[in-house]
């Protein structure tokens, strides 16, 4: 064996001659190598000019033995050869070129023989022989310790570290660490080995390393045994794992923070780790900067890392850390909280009640109401289940097991038609024996309960009964009866449009009507078509007054919207009733008033199946009227645009309540949106840019999402002339606003936007330049 | 639940038909939306109006040959007894026998030749309507000041049973008519305490055979007495409240009753004579003054005091429609005797006056 070395110099310095690489520190080796045949080398010289078009026999024969040596173990040989003779101090250069050789075989060689490219050289295959070649050399390694012998495992270790930082570590790594994991199961000398290997990584490459072994490990004990207490020895290790892959990114699948965070918590010499990782991540997720000015995504994948942690302290350890958990809690779900994204409040609640929960064992504990979803089981089952430890106990088939479980969790809708089929047949069956029972049913929807007390009969009951004392079933029947009235008796709702608004308004959530909100905004809505100009004049105005809730406030924007839409719907001249405000689209489910419209929906099935032979626009028949939002839009948009910058005591837009200012961007675009067409939209317009140029800079994302849906509908309702004769400077402004923002914002939503604005601006232009001057 | 039914059949019946693929799917997604959307339940056939009073009580009689035409006779709180031709929809012949006490019972006896007519004057009338008269002929005094109305079962040609309150409050008596002469008269155990009897069914499981009264009392009890031996052979205890009304399918040895609770309660007479529950439906509003299944034994229509008419299917005990049209609670349902199973009807009478007549199910 000893002999090979000058074999593999030559073999390299073939290599280097005949890919044309003109490496001069491996020719320096040359003449130390007394078994080199000159006359190959003449004829490989001749050739090398014809080297670079097609393969010549020179090359070929080159390629043919650089492939036999991958064939027959030759790279362990040499990374043997190498690791022997670093015992004994050996040039580093050499080392180098060899290391470079190596790592970079495939590259070297797919960039000479292009199309003409051996399977064994492609990465694909190369990394994972590579990888073991390695198991390979560190086998002969751990025979030699066994025997005594002194051996350095670094040369190994910048092998995998070099092919880690060259992007190979997915090829190198999923061979390596399955063996490696076998091979440490039970062996102490093994363990050491490979403690040893990922010590002895430069410091350059380490991260890439560390990355990679966090990532393969099947789970977090496999990853302990690989690693050894590296984090503790290692500062660059330790920096990527304390930091780098917690704090500076978030790409991380869950699987690989459990990996992480289990691998600190499983050795009490590294735990102090994991107590400081969770104190700086408690200060990230506390921070209110960091909470309004990070995506979303990274502010659950810190919420993910914590609850990780959580899962993983000792009660002893949070016995200790008690009171600085409490005061981060307290001050992370205030900002949580603060926030305008349901998704940030969302997370916030859950982290601030696992946190409770686990400070507080006797104690009351936090408890919020929010909705459940995948991404809030998901992060609840993160606090639990490392509470029972077994997890991790069985991880080689942790990988194979999720893919497993999604297929079952694939495969269960699939089967459920399958077993509801069955159930049908059955059904079906058993029905189909008593012909008699085969009654069809009627529609029994409308039996309800039956309500005692009457519906008042006209609006001016309406209100006495909403002012006077309450009277539970009185008033859910006037509820009820509300909007049908106003929509009878328009003549008679003029008369008290304005009070009703007002009474309206001012009526407390009765939790004992059901559908309290949804009864209670039909009618302000109805009550605003009714009567735009006075109400609208009345709500706008109210808006910005004192003494109203916000939610109130917010109430009003949607019922000014909602009226909007009604108002400037086309409608068939006859019919004055807008049909069904919360659902535009004709509901094709049974519900619940399908049984009175199932002929319309049954015609208008039949239409859309039948085909006419007639030309022109007979088939449809477009409802013409006069868009009856034109004349009072300036009723509804003004007013709300203009004192938004002036606070009340009790109102704040531009400081707190920044929710409701959010609400008014989004109402406002909605408002101009509806507009289009109108004579005073080019008005609107103007006025909202300026708007939003005042508040471009929001530091939160709801609000910039709202200016930017603000700037869409400007785009799309004001006519291009006038945007051009008016506001040119501003769009110019505007643009470059949102070029910014498509790029630097850190809300995805809002990037979008800013990019769907900014494409709306191109089609303004193109359509510029192709219109006639 | 019914909606489901309706699916589930579309679907097996796509399922099984040969050219099932994926495009019939989409087809039968179409089929199901229309029959998935229900009917609208029906408006009345036509309403009668003219009693003046809550009507109370309803009794067709139909059957007669051609020149005769079907009528329907009603009683009502001002204790006028009027027959309403079907045909005119006109009232024929008011017949005030009751003093002006609310009528709550009315029966043909002999053909539509003669009528019995139940008064809260504690009087039960004979009428003589036989060639154009009405008179009352004969009349039995009842003790009792319940609302429990009398039950008539025609045991042979010209011979009647009937059951009524006697003067014990929760004692009933049975009468033979036209003899009057008192066949048993039942008397529950000392300490059963039921209360008053509400309401009565004579039946018997053939003709000619041993004839039997169910019998529904003031705790919620019903009661399956045999009168040749005046003894009680089985009692359920199936509602809270009084039993308000009740029937009997003799056939199917199943019954029906309804109380002022929100139950509709099946149950089912077994071999050894003892009731048991078969099943309860749960209704969306209490109280049920009157229940009655139609002659042919398919569907059964309960009256209750939401104002609503009520109809399921007999042998499922199936929702099938929720008639909606009286304005007060309905007092009394009625199915039509037609000969011809199409012309059969349904009245219901209501506190608001008036009677209204439906027409459904009836396609054989």
């Amino acid at each position: 064996m000893s002999d090979l070395l000058p074999v593999v110099q030559s073999i390299l310095y073939r290599m280097n001659k005949a890919l044309g690489t003109g490496m001069k520190s491996t020719q320096r080796f040359l003449p130390s190598t007394p078994s080199f045949p000159c006359s190959w080398d003449r004829s490989c010289q001749c050739n090398s000019s014809s080297c670079l078009k097609v393969p010549s026999f020179c090359l070929v024969k080159i390629v043919d033995i650089l492939e036999q040596f991958l064939r027959e173990g030759g790279l362990s040989a040499l990374m043997w050869e190498v690791c022997q003779q670093q015992a004994q101090a050996a040039s580093p250069e050499l080392q180098e070129t060899l290391l470079n050789k190596v790592v970079c075989l495939p590259d070297h060689l797919s960039n000479k023989l292009q199309g003409e490219n051996l399977p064994i050289f492609l990465p694909q295959n190369y990394f994972p022989l590579l990888g073991t070649e390695i198991i390979q050399v560190l086998q002969r390694i751990s025979d030699s310790l066994r025997g005594g012998l002194d051996c350095s495992i670094s040369f190994v270790s910048q092998v995998l570290g070099k092919v880690c930082v060259h992007g190979r570590r997915k090829e190198i790594l999923s061979t390596l660490v399955p063996c490696l994991t076998d091979l440490t199961k039970s062996d102490c000398i093994w363990q050491r080995m490979c403690w040893r290997l990922v010590e002895c990584v430069p410091d350059r490459w380490m991260e890439a390393v560390v990355c990679g072994f966090v990532q393969t490990a099947p789970g977090a004990d496999v990853l302990s045994r690989l690693l050894g207490n590296l984090v503790v020895k290692n500062k660059k290790a330790q920096f990527v794992v304390t930091q780098k892959l917690l704090l500076l990114q978030y790409s991380c699948p869950t699987a690989m923070l459990q990996n992480l965070l289990g691998y600190l918590a499983l050795d009490n010499s590294r735990r102090f780790l994991l107590i400081k990782v969770l104190q700086e991540l408690m200060e990230t997720w506390a921070s209110s900067s960091a909470v309004k000015h990070s995506p979303v995504e990274q502010q659950l994948y810190i919420s993910k890392a914590i609850l990780i942690c959580l899962s993983h302290l000792k009660d002893v350890e949070i016995d200790s850390h008690r009171q600085e958990l409490f005061t981060c809690m307290m001050e992370g779900m205030k900002c949580h909280l603060d926030s305008n994204l349901p998704r940030i409040r969302c997370l916030g609640m859950i982290v601030a009640e696992s946190i409770s929960s686990r400070i507080n064992t006797d104690g009351p504990i936090l408890k919020f109401q929010y909705e459940e979803d995948d991404e809030t089981r998901e992060l609840k089952s993160l606090l639990t289940q490392m509470l029972s430890p077994p997890s991790v106990i069985s991880p080689p088939d942790e990988g194979k097991d999720s893919p497993s479980a999604v297929t079952e969790a694939e495969l269960k809708p699939g089967r459920k038609p399958l077993a509801a089929a069955c159930a049908v047949s059955e059904e079906g069956s058993d029905s189909e024996l008593d012909s008699d029972d085969d009654f069809i049913p009627y529609d029994m929807s409308a039996d309800k309960e039956l309500k005692k007390t009457k519906a008042p009969l006209y609006i001016r009951d309406c209100i006495e009964v909403l002012t006077g004392p309450e009277d539970m079933d009185k008033w859910e029947a006037t509820m009820r009866v509300l909007e049908t009235l106003i929509q009878r008796n328009t003549a008679a709702t003029q008369e008290v449009s304005v009070e009703l608004a007002k009474v309206l308004l001012h009526l407390e959530e009765k939790t004992y009507i059901d559908d309290f909100v949804e009864l209670r905004q039909k009618a302000l809505v109805t009550v605003t078509i009714t009567d735009p100009i006075p109400v609208a004049q009345y709500l706008t105005s109210q808006f910005y007054s004192m003494n109203y809730s916000l939610r109130q406030r917010m109430d009003i924007l949607d019922v000014l919207a909602l009226a909007a839409q009604e108002l400037s719907r086309p409608k068939a001249p006859g019919k004055n009733k807008p049909s069904s405000i919360q659902t535009p689209c004709i509901q094709i489910l049974p519900g619940s008033d399908s049984s009175k419209d199932w002929r319309k929906i049954v015609d208008e099935r039949i239409k859309s199946k039948t085909r006419r032979f007639a030309k022109g626009q007979s088939q449809v028949e477009l409802v013409c009227a006069p868009n009856k939002f034109s004349s009072v839009a300036g009723h509804f948009f003004f007013p709300l645009i203009q004192n938004f910058d002036r606070p009340l005591v009790t109102f704040d837009l531009l400081g707190d309540d920044h929710f409701v200012l959010g609400r008014l961007a989004h109402t406002l675009a909605i408002l101009l949106y509806f507009a289009v067409n109108t004579v005073v939209a080019a008005a609107m317009g103007k006025a909202l840019l300026e708007f939003v140029w005042a508040l471009r800079f929001h530091t939160d994302s709801y609000v910039r999402q709202g200016l930017l849906s603000c700037i869409s509908s400007t785009l799309l309702s004001v006519p291009s002339d006038r945007l051009l004769e008016d506001v040119t400077e501003e769009l110019v402004e505007t643009q470059a606003w949102l070029a910014d923002v498509a790029e630097k914002d850190p809300d995805g939503d809002c990037r979008r936007l800013a990019l769907q604005n900014l494409l709306l601006m191109e089609n303004l232009k193109k359509k510029l330049e192709t219109a006639p001057s | 639940m019914t909606k489901q039914l309706v699916e589930r059949k579309m679907m097996t019946a796509f399922m099984s038909s040969p050219g099932f693929s994926v495009c019939s799917l989409f087809e039968c997604s179409y089929f199901w939306m229309i029959a998935a959307m229900a009917l609208p339940p029906p408006d009345p056939e036509f309403v009668l109006r003219g009693t003046a009073a809550p009507v109370h009580t309803l009794h067709f009689s139909c059957r007669g040959q051609e020149p005769e035409f079907p009528i329907l006779f009603s009683g009502s709180a001002n204790g006028l007894v009027q027959i309403w031709n079907l045909k005119t929809h006109r009232v024929d012949k008011t017949m005030d026998g009751h003093g002006g006490k609310s009528v709550y019972w009315v029966e043909t006896i002999h053909g539509r030749d003669g009528l019995l007519s139940q008064g809260r004057d504690q009087k039960i009338c004979l009428w003589d309507l036989a060639e154009g008269r009405n008179v009352v002929t004969d009349s039995i005094s009842v003790d009792s000041v319940g609302f429990c109305r009398c039950s008539l079962l025609k045991v042979a040609q010209d011979r009647w049973l009937i059951a009524m309150p006697a003067n014990d409050p929760d004692e009933v008596q049975v009468l033979e008519l036209p003899s009057k002469t008192s066949v048993c008269t039942l008397k529950p155990e000392a300490g059963a305490k039921l209360g008053m009897p509400m309401c009565l069914k004579l039946w018997q499981p053939g003709f000619g055979a041993c004839p039997f009264l169910m019998a529904g009392y003031e705790d919620g009890s019903v009661i399956l007495w045999n009168l040749s031996m005046g003894k009680m052979l089985s009692r359920l205890a199936c509602h809270q409240e009084p039993v308000m009304s009740l029937d009997f399918d003799s056939e199917k040895a199943k019954g029906v009753s309804g109380s002022s609770e929100k139950v509709l309660s099946v149950w089912s007479l077994d071999e050894q004579q003892n009731l048991k529950v078969h099943k309860t439906h749960e209704l969306i509003n209490s109280g049920i003054s009157d229940v009655t299944i139609r002659q042919d034994r398919k569907i059964l229509a309960t009256a209750g005091w939401d104002y609503r008419i009520r109809i399921f299917g007999w042998k499922k005990v199936k929702p099938l429609a929720v008639l909606d049209y009286h304005t007060a609670t309905v007092h009394c349902v009625a199915f039509s005797d037609h000969s011809r199973p199409s012309e059969r009807l349904l009245a219901a009478g209501s506190n608001d006056q008036r009677i209204s007549i439906w027409s459904l199910y009836n396609r054989t």
